[in-house]
């Protein structure tokens, strides 16, 4: 498995509100950018999976496989919707990655779309809750930025973890936003813009979380056999790790510890044969600045409760040691949470192939995506290298 | 607001029991507790349950403030949301109510209290269950 699939195109819309465009019109454009980026034709995709959560709720409109390949011009291709919530796309990954390793097709198209911007606030508020317990948490009020603020206040109390350092989460993936041409936000804000933002769930603030984006991703992933007849420079997937916990927050022992994340880590990192100190930069899934830190202590980046170092002493940043977010992440990039997991994979294939411009990581030879649904309830962890080792 | 019109009475009535008095999952096994009802444990994947009534008190083991309410719920303003570790040791999430969140810390002790939760619509249904408020000692 390790190595056998590479990706050998990317392409991404701008994550903005697009007030112009459909799901469909957006999805295309993401697409039709990989495949002209893989050198692909059309009749060579053997396969689709795309990732999104709700389109069903955002837009009424689902069975998104088979519009997708009508719209793509490609009716008659197997493809298929893939759902987990704000981790659908790296699981569409996922899906894709298997469906080549195991041989039954040579050249997928993997994506990931999400339109929110049509509806308000307080729709896209209730339709993001579904992806907790409807039953026992969204039931009786809980939001997404409720469920991150509860882990936020646990964190803080056991592990001292600062006000000052969560800001510092989202000053870092603004800075790098504002390389990212792509990015919805593409401008610095200082730790006194955070602490001073609007409280939208105590204590995390507006500028603790990413927005509501439309946007769409996509890659053309082969054979690693065949790769090189499209690009001199595929990226190989070393490793895939996937894991789940306990759909409600309060059934976990110590809600701190995101466990799906901890398992798919550890499927990925023994897959790949490396360990956390070889991944030269990461994407990860900073939906609220909370979740950043969550994720250097669950990738192993640290130990449990020292995220907040990490933080203080930049190494995230980039020009340290792991560089986080590259693209801006979540925050500064944009959440359009269908289309999130592939967009990281395309900002580390663009770093491997060093080609990511004013944000470029150095040297970076392995990259690593972490994309989590819910308030980790699942977890999809890929991966990636710029040799096949 | 096409989501809104969705008739949830059905999915009301089927938890009604378990949230008006507050009826868990109890593990004969590993004696842990669920709020709902389970038939397997996720624990020790044991299948033998009883189902019991929670205990109605507790300590907050995590909290914070709602002030971007979903759409269901925009018209409550502001609202407490905890995590409440029952003194039988199980968890669930639930509305802190009849105190402001500089009254209450991690740890503050609660007791439940029957409130309503929302409503299907102006001539819908209206759903109840339990919230908690902060014990007053000495009473
Ligand atoms: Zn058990």
């Amino acid at each position: 498995m390790r190595g056998d699939v590479a990706v050998i195109g990317v392409g991404m819309t701008k994550f903005d509100e697009h007030w112009n465009k459909q799901l469909r019109d957006l999805f295309v454009e993401a697409a039709l950018e990989a495949l002209d980026d893989a050198r692909v034709d059309l009749k060579d995709v053997k396969a689709m999976f795309i990732g999104n959560m709700g389109s069903g709720m955002w837009v009424e409109q689902e069975h998104l496989g088979p519009l997708l390949a009508d719209y793509l011009g490609i009716p008659g291709v197997p493809s298929l919707k893939v759902e987990s919530a704000c981790a659908s796309s790296g699981m569409a990954f996922r899906l894709g990655f298997m469906s080549v390793a195991a041989g039954l097709h040579d050249i997928v198209l993997v994506g990931g779309v999400e339109k929110m911007s049509d509806v308000t606030t307080g729709e896209s508020t209730h339709h993001l809750a579904t992806a907790a317990d409807r039953e026992w948490e969204a039931f009786y009020g809980v939001t997404f930025p409720g469920l991150f603020a509860l882990i936020a206040r646990r964190h803080m109390k056991q592990y001292g973890t600062t006000r000052e350092q969560l800001a510092k989460v989202a000053v870092k993936n603004h800075k790098h936003g504002s390389y990212n041409p792509k990015a919805q936000y593409q401008r610095a804000i200082s730790i006194d813009d955070v602490l001073n933002s609007p409280l939208v769930a105590d204590p995390l603030r507006l500028l603790d979380s990413s927005p509501i984006s439309d946007g769409a991703a996509a890659v053309i992933i082969a054979r690693s056999d065949i790769a090189r007849r499209f690009t001199d420079t595929p990226v190989y997937v070393l490793g895939s790790g996937t894991a789940t916990d306990t759909i409600a927050l309060h059934d976990r022992d110590d809600i701190t510890i995101l466990r799906s994340v901890v398992l798919a880590a550890k499927e990925a990192y023994s897959m790949a044969k490396v360990e956390p100190e070889d991944v030269n930069l990461a994407e990860v899934h900073d939906c609220f600045t909370i979740a950043e830190i969550l994720a250097y202590e669950d990738l192993g980046f640290v130990k449990k409760g020292e995220g907040g170092r990490l933080i203080d002493e930049g190494m995230t940043e980039l020009g340290g040691k792991i560089p986080v977010n590259p693209s801006g992440g979540l925050k500064a990039k944009g959440h359009p949470v269908g289309a999130t997991g592939i967009a990281q994979v395309v900002e580390v294939t663009l770093q491997l192939r060093n080609e990511a411009g004013k944000r470029q990581v150095s040297n970076a030879e392995i990259g690593l995506t972490h994309n989590i649904g819910g308030s980790g309830a699942s977890c999809v962890v890929h991966i990636l290298g710029r040799s096949r080792r | 607001m096409s989501n809104m019109s969705v008739p949830k009475a059905p999915r009301i009535w089927q938890l009604a029991e378990r949230r008006y008095r507050l009826v868990g999952s109890k593990c004969l096994k590993c004696g842990r507790l669920f709020v709902g009802l389970r038939k397997v444990c996720p624990q020790c994947k044991s299948t033998e349950f009883e189902y019991v009534e929670l205990s109605r008190r507790g300590k907050i083991y995590s909290y914070t403030v709602i002030r971007a309410p979903p759409m269901e719920r925009e018209k409550y303003g502001p609202y407490i949301m905890a995590i409440v570790e029952l003194d039988d040791g199980c968890r669930l999430t639930a509305e802190i109510v009849d105190c402001s969140s500089e009254e209450i810390d991690i740890g503050t002790e609660v007791e439940a209290t029957f409130r309503k939760i929302g409503e299907e619509s102006e001539s819908g249904i209206i759903y109840y269950a339990c919230k908690f408020r902060p014990v007053v000692k000495g009473v």
